[in-house]
């Protein structure tokens, strides 16, 4: 039986800083999404386009009429930042996946002994990504709160002195923001991590053919974790640009 | 009872008890969809994405309990 950590491992030092195998993985995920966005980039100038090029934009409009049923209009402004966020935890929670990420072991020194890590790591199942994830989401969110309604107006969501009632509800406001952060990052990485534990554990109690039917199952949860964490912003953003009654 | 028995069983508990609530509200949630299908089969894709959003809202609670399994047993 391999040993399961809930926490990413630490490969090596760099400058005093610690780096794990999920941060390895997540580098790679990172060139990996850049590197489709600039080809997207490049195919869409060309006369004469790869199938490649179509599967993503196919991708990108079926994602886009999905947020367009949510947003309304306002779907231009938001977009960049929400297709981002699908698509990255999309390649993430998919490349954890991949033949080789968790089995690929290396071996590490820990104090005076040796020990056997995996080199790579789904990213999405270590809470710092996740953590990270919901922080940049939430605070976009208020961000274009802000933006939206003016600082004045934002203020007023949340401390609210007309009535009782509605001062308690402001101060209920101001703790949902934050378990917001919370549910994200413990939604998303739950998931992928339950996925990666329940993969080990089938592939150890029957070796041959078993894991397939589970890793189908893994790829669709990869995807609607993805969908959820990008549609929940959505959501969430536009509910915080209209003004409060 | 041991300490590492005593660990076990928190474990088993703890996913056992959080699974009650999620189950019950999956359940729900198909039952209304198939129901909302029935009486407006051409609303399909809209009731199917509210469908599967709504079951990953009631599975993250699911996921709370076996998060907590999780680091109880392994952590």
């Amino acid at each position: 039986m391999p040993k399961i950590s809930i926490k990413a491992e630490i490969i090596f030092h760099l400058f005093g800083y610690s780096i794990t195998n999920s941060m390895i993985a997540s580098a790679i995920v990172f060139l990996l999404t850049i590197f489709i966005a600039l080809y997207f980039k490049h195919q869409s100038t060309l006369k004469k386009k790869e199938n490649f090029y179509y599967l993503i934009k196919f991708f990108v409009k079926s994602i886009y009429d999905l947020f367009f049923s949510v947003l309304g209009e306002k779907t231009t402004v938001f977009f960049p930042i929400l297709f981002a966020f699908f698509f990255y935890i999309l390649l993430e929670n998919w490349f954890g996946l991949l033949p080789g990420v968790g089995s690929l072991l290396i071996k590490v020194k820990e104090g005076h002994e040796e020990i056997l890590v995996p080199l790579l790591r789904a990213n999405t199942a270590d809470l710092n990504t996740t953590i990270a994830l919901a922080i940049i989401s939430v605070f976009s969110i208020q961000y274009f709160s802000i933006k939206y309604l003016g600082v004045k107006k934002y203020l007023h969501k949340f401390f609210n002195f007309s009535d009782p009632i509605m001062f308690f509800v402001g101060i209920l406001d101001i703790l949902s923001e934050f378990s917001k952060v919370l549910s994200f990052a413990f939604r998303l990485f739950g998931n992928i991590f339950a996925g990666e534990v329940l993969l080990t554990i089938v592939a150890f109690l029957v070796p041959v053919l078993a894991s397939f039917p589970f890793i189908a199952l893994e790829i669709f949860v990869g995807f609607v974790q993805a969908l959820v964490f990008s549609m929940l912003t959505a959501v969430f953003l536009s509910n915080a640009i209209v003004e409060h009654h | 009872m041991s300490t590492e028995a005593m660990k076990l069983l928190s474990v088993a508990i703890a996913i056992a008890v959080g699974a009650i609530g999620p189950a019950l509200g999956i359940g729900m949630i198909g039952s209304k969809a198939v129901e909302a299908l029935g009486r407006n089969p051409e609303a399909e894709s809209a009731i199917r994405t509210t469908m599967i959003l709504a079951l990953a809202f009631a599975e993250a609670i699911a996921i709370y309990a076996l998060v907590v399994a999780l680091i109880l047993k392994f952590a």
